[in-house]
C-alpha cells in the first residue's frame, strides 16, 4: 500500500450566491493517477485552485503528506510539491523554453537548459530548450509546463483538462509521460469530462457533481456507462439515435477559398466543399487550422482573399453580413460570450437581435413576450426574460443562441465548437437540435475538435489541417477510422 | 554651423527626453502603462531648480527632484497597481496634478537666476575630432544618460532581475506561480521609471538653462511616450530616437535664428509631434513588425490573482 501524498477533508466553497464545493473529500496517493470527473460547474477546477493556491477553502482542510497545511498561493504549492498545469497556460510567449523554466529561480541559464533537456528526455517531453514559446505548439506548450512543475520537483502534478487542447497522437504521447511520472511516484490528479480518455488513463475516478462528491471508484469498478450516470445524476443517451440522411439540394459551396488570419498569414489555403440541404458535413481538426477563420468567411465577417463562396446558387463572396443572414446563414460562434451575445443585455433583448423586422422601435411588451415564447420552447432556465445573460449557465446561454438562430429559420447553420464547456445535459440539447434541423433540411456545418461530437453528428466527416480540407471519411468511431482521422488531422497525409 | 556643434546641441537637448523614455520603458517594461511624463518632467523640473535656487547644489537638486518624481509615481502605481482603475484615466490626472502644482509653486521663482551643470572635457576621449567635441564636452549628466542606457540594456536583457522584469509585464500569471512578487516589481519598476522620468525634467531646469519657467518642458513628457514605442522598449534605441529628436529640435531653433529660412516658428515647433505621428502611423501598418518586437502583452492590464482563473 503507497502512501498518501495529498488529502483534503471536507471543502467548503461558497461564491456569491453559489455554494461550488460543498464538504469535498478527495486524496492522492504516491504513484496513481486519480481522475476528477464532472461536468462543468460541478466544482472540479475550483477544488483544484483551493489546492493549489489560487483560492482559500471557506471551511476544511488540506493535509499534505500528513501534515496540515494551509496553501497561500501558487509558489507555496510549488514549494511543497504540489503542481498545476491550468487550462490556460501561464508562459511568457516572447521567452524561451529555458528562460520560462528558470523564472523565479537563482540557477544559471545553462544548468537549467541541461536540465530541462535531461527532463524531456526522461519522460518523452520532446521539446527545444532554446525554442521560443510563440514558435510552439499548444501540445509542446504544455509539455513545457509539465517540465517546469517537474523541474521545480512537484510530487503532485494536476493537469486541469490537459486533451482539450491535443490530437490523438499528443494525448497518447502524454499518457506515456503521466506513466512514466507515476513509476517514480509521482502523484497525478487528472481532470476531464472525456469518458474514453478516464477509462483509459485512471488508477482512481471521483466524481463530482454540483460540488459534492458522488463516490470513488477504483479500477475494475468503474465502466463508462456508470460513470456517465454517476456524472449527471440520471440516464443520458450518450448516442443519439438519428436517421440516415437525406441530402437534397445544394445549400453552400465554397470553392477553393483562400483567406487570411488576424495574424496576417493565410488560414484558409484553397479551401473546397459542398454541403446539400439536410445533411451535416462536420470537421475534425486542431484548434487554429483555420476552423474560425472558415465560419467567418462563409458568415462575412472575414474577407476572402480568392476564391468562391455560392449559397443556393448565388455568389456570395462579396455580401454583406446582413445580406447573408437574411437569405438564411445562421452562426453559432465559438465565443459564446462575446460573438453570439451580449452579456451585459438581458436574455429577452439578446432573443431579440438580429430579428427580420424593418420596425425601427419596439414595444417592450412585444420583446418580453416574443422571448417568453422562446424561453418555453426552448426550456432556457433564467429567473426572468429581464435577467442579464452573463448570470446564465453556458448551457442556458448556448440555448438562447440556439433559439435566435433558429428563429431566422436558416438554410444553413454553422457550428464551431457548440458544445465546448457545457455539461452532458445541455449537449444532448444541442446535437438534438442540430438534428432535428437537419431533418428539416438545413444544411449543417459542424466544426469541431472533439471527435465524439463528429461522430455523433455527422453524416460526413472532412478534416482540416493548414486551411485545407485533407481528407474525408465516415463517421465511424471505429479504432482504425480514429486513427485515420488522428493522423490527418496532425497533418499526416493518409 | 559646424557638424560637432550640432551632434552636441543634439545630444543636449536629446537628454531629457531619454531620461523619460527609459524612465518609461521600465515602467511599461512591467506592464504599467504611465502617461504621466508630462506631470513627473515639470515637478522634476521645478524640484530640482528650487533646491538648486536655495542650496546652490546642483547634484542634491538632481537628488532631490528624482526623489520626488519617485513619490509622484507613487501616486499612479497605488491607483493602477493596488486600486486596479483606468491606467489612462490615472495617468492623465498625473499629467496635470504636475503641471498645476508647479504651475502654482513655481510662480515666485519665475525670472530668477541660479545655478547650472558646466561642461566637463573627459580628458582623452574630448580629444578626438569630431567625435570628442561632440560627444565627451558635455556637462555631466549628458554621461549619466549615457551611462544609464548601457546599463538598463544590459539589465533588461542580460540579467535574472530583468528577466523577472520582462515577465511580470508579458504574463504576470506565470511570475506569480513561481513566487514572483507581481505587485512589488510593479511598484518598484513605477517609482524608479517616475524617478529617472523626473531626472529628465530635472535636466531642462538644471542643466539646458537655469532658470524656472512654467510648464518648460512643452510637452517632451508626451513625445517620451511616443518614444518608447518608437524603441520598442529598448534603451538603446530610445538613445538614437531620443538623439534623432533631439536633433529636430535643435534644427528648429538653428533655423529660426539664422532667419535664413522663412518658416513661420509655430510650424517649426510642430516638427517633433509630426515626427511623432507619422512613427506612429508607420508603426501601425506594419502588424508583424509591432508583433516581432514584443510589446510587453500585459502593458495596462492590472493583474489579480482570482479575475485570472
Amino acid at each position: 500500500m503507497s502512501s498518501t501524498l495529498l488529502e483534503v477533508r471536507g471543502i467548503v466553497k461558497r461564491f456569491p450566491g453559489v455554494l461550488a464545493l460543498n464538504g469535498v473529500n478527495f486524496d492522492l496517493k504516491e504513484g496513481e493517477v486519480h481522475t476528477l470527473l464532472g461536468e462543468n460547474g460541478a466544482g472540479k477546477t475550483t477544488l483544484m485552485n483551493i489546492i493549489f493556491g489560487l483560492y482559500k477553502a471557506d471551511e476544511g482542510e488540506i493535509l499534505f503528506r500528513g501534515k496540515r497545511v494551509h496553501i497561500k498561493s501558487p509558489y507555496h504549492a510549488l514549494q511543497l510539491g504540489i503542481g498545476m498545469v491550468q487550462q490556460h497556460f501561464t508562459l511568457v510567449p516572447s521567452f524561451t523554453v529555458t528562460e520560462n523554466v528558470s523564472l523565479g529561480t537563482k540557477d544559471p541559464p545553462n544548468k537549467v537548459a541541461a536540465r530541462v533537456k535531461e527532463i524531456s528526455e526522461e519522460f518523452g517531453l520532446e521539446v527545444d530548450p532554446y525554442a521560443k514559446i510563440w514558435q510552439l505548439s499548444v501540445g509542446e506548450r504544455q509539455r513545457v509546463e509539465i517540465i517546469k512543475l517537474l523541474y521545480a520537483g512537484a510530487k503532485v502534478v494536476i493537469l486541469d483538462e490537459p486533451t482539450a487542447v491535443l490530437t490523438p497522437q499528443e494525448t497518447e504521447a502524454l499518457f506515456k509521460a503521466v506513466r512514466k511520472m507515476t513509476a517514480q511516484g509521482t502523484g497525478v490528479i487528472f481532470i476531464s469530462h472525456k469518458l474514453n480518455e478516464v477509462m483509459e488513463i485512471s488508477d482512481r475516478v471521483t466524481v463530482l457533481r454540483k460540488g459534492t462528491v458522488v463516490g470513488t471508484l477504483k479500477r475494475g469498478e468503474f465502466d463508462k456507462n456508470k460513470l456517465a450516470q454517476m456524472m449527471v445524476g440520471r440516464e443520458v443517451v450518450m448516442e443519439i439515435e438519428r436517421e440516415k440522411a437525406k441530402p437534397g439540394d445544394l445549400v453552400i459551396k465554397v470553392d477553393d477559398v483562400y483567406a487570411k488570419s488576424d495574424k496576417g498569414h493565410l488560414a484558409l489555403n484553397g479551401i473546397s466543399f459542398e454541403i446539400r440541404a439536410g445533411e451535416i458535413l462536420g470537421i475534425a481538426g486542431v484548434a487554429g487550422n483555420g476552423q474560425r477563420e472558415l465560419a467567418e468567411v462563409i458568415t462575412g465577417l472575414r474577407k476572402v482573399e480568392n476564391g468562391r463562396v455560392e449559397f443556393m446558387g448565388r455568389d456570395i463572396t462579396n455580401s454583406s453580413v446582413i445580406e447573408r443572414i437574411l437569405a438564411g446563414i445562421a452562426y453559432i460562434p465559438q465565443d459564446r460570450k462575446g460573438v453570439a451575445l451580449s452579456p451585459n443585455l438581458s436574455v429577452a433583448e439578446n432573443l431579440f437581435l438580429r430579428r427580420k423586422e424593418k420596425k425601427i422601435w419596439f414595444n417592450k411588451s412585444v420583446i418580453y413576450e416574443h422571448a417568453r415564447r422562446y424561453i418555453d420552447e426552448y426550456k432556457i432556465k433564467t429567473p426572468s426574460p429581464a435577467t442579464a445573460v452573463k448570470y446564465l449557465s453556458g448551457g442556458n446561454m448556448q440555448k438562447v443562441v440556439i433559439a435566435r438562430e433558429f428563429s431566422l429559420e436558416p438554410r444553413l447553420i454553422i457550428a464551431v465548437h457548440p458544445t465546448r464547456g457545457l455539461d452532458v445535459a445541455s449537449m444532448e440539447f444541442v446535437y438534438r437540435s442540430l438534428i432535428k434541423a437537419r431533418d428539416e433540411g438545413v444544411a449543417v456545418l459542424l466544426l469541431a475538435g472533439e471527435l465524439y461530437e463528429i461522430f455523433n453528428l455527422s453524416d460526413r466527416v472532412g478534416v482540416i489541417y493548414e486551411g485545407k480540407i485533407v481528407g474525408y471519411t465516415t463517421p465511424d468511431p471505429s479504432p482504425e477510422n480514429v486513427e485515420k482521422i488522428g493522423l490527418m488531422m496532425a497533418g499526416v497525409a493518409v | 554651423m559646424n557638424i560637432e556643434g550640432l551632434i552636441g546641441a543634439s545630444i543636449r537637448y536629446g537628454t531629457p527626453l531619454l531620461f523619460a523614455t527609459v524612465g518609461e520603458i521600465i515602467t511599461e517594461r512591467a506592464g504599467v502603462l504611465n502617461l504621466g511624463l508630462e506631470g513627473l518632467m515639470l515637478m522634476g523640473a521645478f524640484t530640482g531648480f528650487v533646491t538648486a535656487y536655495s542650496t546652490g547644489s546642483l547634484w542634491l537638486a538632481f537628488f532631490l527632484a528624482m526623489v520626488v518624481g519617485a513619490l509622484f509615481a507613487l501616486i499612479h502605481a497605488f491607483m493602477s497597481i493596488t486600486l486596479k482603475v483606468n491606467q489612462v484615466v490615472s495617468g492623465l490626472a498625473l499629467t496635470m496634478l504636475g503641471s498645476g502644482l508647479s504651475g502654482i509653486l513655481g510662480r515666485a521663482y519665475v525670472g530668477r537666476p541660479a545655478v547650472m551643470f558646466q561642461p566637463v572635457a573627459i580628458p582623452g576621449l574630448a580629444d578626438i575630432p569630431v567625435v570628442g567635441p561632440a560627444f565627451f564636452k558635455q556637462d555631466p549628466l549628458v554621461y549619466v544618460g549615457y551611462v544609464l542606457t548601457f546599463f538598463l540594456a544590459w539589465f533588461i536583457f542580460k540579467t535574472k532581475a530583468g528577466l523577472t522584469l520582462r515577465a511580470v509585464g508579458e504574463e504576470p500569471a506565470a511570475a506569480d506561480a513561481r513566487g514572483i512578487n507581481v505587485f512589488w516589481v510593479r511598484y518598484l519598476a513605477t517609482l524608479v521609471g517616475g524617478a529617472l522620468t523626473a531626472a529628465g525634467g530635472a535636466y531642462l531646469s538644471l542643466a539646458a538653462t537655469s532658470m524656472w519657467m512654467e510648464n518648460m518642458t512643452a510637452g517632451r513628457g508626451w513625445i517620451a511616450i511616443a518614444l518608447v514605442i518608437f524603441a520598442a522598449w529598448d534603451p538603446i534605441k530610445a538613445m538614437l530616437g531620443s538623439y534623432l529628436f533631439g536633433f529636430i529640435m535643435s534644427l528648429q531653433f538653428r533655423l529660426q535664428a539664422t532667419g535664413e529660412v522663412h518658416v513661420s516658428a509655430n510650424l517649426l515647433l510642430m516638427l517633433p509631434y509630426l515626427v511623432t505621428l507619422i512613427s506612429m502611423i508607420l508603426f501601425s501598418l506594419s502588424e508583424n513588425f509591432r508583433k516581432r518586437i514584443g510589446a510587453p502583452s500585459a502593458l495596462g492590464v492590472p493583474y489579480s490573482r482570482e479575475e485570472k482563473t
